[in-house]
């Protein structure tokens, strides 16, 4: 399936789901999806006979500033050779998100690293916690506003 | 059967003594394993609950190497300059990690390199990866006793690395992979070279298969051990030889090709089973060594059919991700354009997304 049936299939299964769409990118085609609705996409996604989505390749948080954060998941389809980018967006004040964990194991780890690098909160996510950063660790280093802390339990961070 | 047996295959510890027949109290014990010292390479902390002698649960913590690429990243000046940061992400297949980053960035830059640097590169991803390779099966058959095969693989890898100081003066970091095209062109004799090893090479693989990958021992040692099944290891995202190994026919370079793959004539090796389930250590390790094989025939390919040409002609003379904008201050982030670019290459030990 190419990108374009993919998203009016999606559009007429998700119609209020689906935000909108850019199909003739220079990098991969992606559809934005609802932060609420974004569970039941992916289990359509995964379990449709037409897209069997069975990898997901990568989940990342990106900053997209002006008080955006986004959630960008990269589908792939090892049964039908075909690919998908979704995106979720939500803004900084209210970053949740629906995991996807339950739907590809891959998430559980990643969805970790974006709450911990972006503080997107996942909900239904079987352990969020930090991954990377130590667990009383203040703020999320990669969004854009984040001012690297001068101290650390005490302790000077030297640059 | 006897009724401990069953309880020990459940995974419980078995709560009577056999003759005594009155239950014993037991409860679980949590072991911090690691990390070990800080300058371990690797390091990894596994708090382990067991009972008894049987792991129950294991709770991985993977912090302590992380040394903040994307934050370092984020304070370069330009693309360019996080090329010898990402060799840095795994030393024993730099080239790789390289070419990831390259293709990603071209992709997104609309940048059309020269057929020779094409050539070039794949020769050295492939070099990267039998090195690679061959790190990942002489170790594995030391840590399980075999002392000799990790002496012959580590006598093979000296010739590609010497290859590889030739090309850019280098053995393990190279930043030899620019946006756009290469830090030097090969030698004259890089051709001859190249050949010469693929032909010293193949017999050698046949030896270490005779000394290691077939010996009665090692079988004993890996078949039916630690069986990943092929749906399990998709859905946790596994790739690479791991994946392959499972039983899952799926490389990157055949199904989704990137750069030049796409000419080159090659298999894709997978778990069969042969010596015990699909998808044991067994077949990950044979994996690896079938891997090598197919290097070889692809870098042989890719050398007879290496084009002439100027490798630095499409390098950009400027590339920032924000020239107009300000420059960076210390400790905050300069904004940066809304421009992302995600390239997905092959990778010794999986998949790369950069």
């Amino acid at each position: 399936m190419i990108a374009q049936e993919l998203y009016d299939l999606l559009k007429t299964t998700f119609s209020d789901g689906i935000l909108e769409a850019k199909l003739d990118g220079v990098i991969d085609p992606w559809v934005s999806v609802a932060p609420d609705r974004i569970l039941d996409v992916a289990r359509f996604l995964r379990d449709d006979e037409r897209t069997q989505f069975d990898l997901l390749t990568l989940l990342s948080g990106v900053d997209m500033t002006k008080g955006t954060l986004a959630a960008v998941y990269h589908l792939y389809s090892m049964k039908r050779n075909h690919k998908i980018v979704l995106k979720t967006f939500v803004p900084e004040t209210h970053p949740h998100v629906q995991s996807v964990a339950s739907i590809w194991r891959t998430a559980d780890w990643q969805e970790r690293e974006a709450f911990d690098m972006y503080g997107m909160i996942f909900d239904g996510h079987p352990d969020l916690r930090r991954i990377l950063m130590p667990d009383d660790w203040d703020g999320h280093p990669l969004r854009k506003d984040y001012q690297v802390p001068e101290f650390y339990n005490g302790m000077k961070v030297p640059y | 059967m006897d009724a401990t047996l069953t309880e020990v295959e459940k995974g419980r510890r078995p709560t009577t003594i056999p003759g005594l027949g009155r239950a014993l109290r037991t409860e679980e014990m949590v072991i911090s394993m690691g990390p070990q010292h800080p300058s371990t390479h690797g390091v990894l902390r596994l708090d382990i609950v067991v009972d008894g002698e049987i792991v129950a649960d294991v709770i991985p913590r993977i912090g302590y190497l992380h040394r903040c690429f994307e934050k370092h990243c984020e304070h370069m000046a330009n693309y360019q300059q996080v090329i010898p940061y990402v060799d840095r992400l795994d030393y024993v297949a730099a080239m790789s990690n390289e070419f990831g980053y390259v293709v990603a960035m071209e992709k997104m830059l609309k940048i059309q390199v020269p057929e020779r640097v094409e050539y070039i590169r794949v020769i050295m991803a492939e070099f990267s990866r039998i090195v690679s390779h061959l790190i990942a099966i002489g170790t594995y058959g030391l840590d399980i006793g075999a002392w000799t095969p990790f002496l012959y693989c580590m006598r093979d890898r000296e010739h590609v690395l010497d290859i590889f100081e030739e090309t850019c003066g280098a053995r393990l970091l190279y930043n030899y992979m620019w946006i756009g095209g290469l830090s030097h062109d090969v030698k004259p004799t890089f051709k001859d070279k190249v050949l010469e090893f693929c032909k010293y090479f193949r017999p050698n693989i046949k030896e270490l298969n005779d000394l290691l990958s077939y010996n009665k021992i090692f079988i004993d040692r890996t078949a039916s051990v630690g069986v990943l099944p092929g749906d399990v290891a998709v859905n946790f995202g596994v790739s690479g030889p791991v994946l392959r190994g499972s039983g899952v026919q799926w490389d990157i370079r055949k199904n989704d090709p990137y750069s030049i793959y796409n000419r080159f004539d090659f298999d894709i090796p997978f778990g069969k089973g042969e010596k015990g389930k699909v998808g044991d250590c067994w077949d990950r390790y044979m994996v690896r060594v079938h891997e090598m094989e197919q290097s070889v025939n692809i870098i042989e390919q890719a050398a007879k059919q290496l084009p002439e040409g100027d490798v630095q002609s499409a390098i950009p003379k400027r590339i920032s991700p924000n020239a107009s904008g300000p420059r960076r201050v210390r400790y905050t982030c300069a904004p940066r354009p809304r421009r992302a670019s995600w390239g997905t290459t092959s990778y010794p030990t999986g998949e790369v997304d950069r």
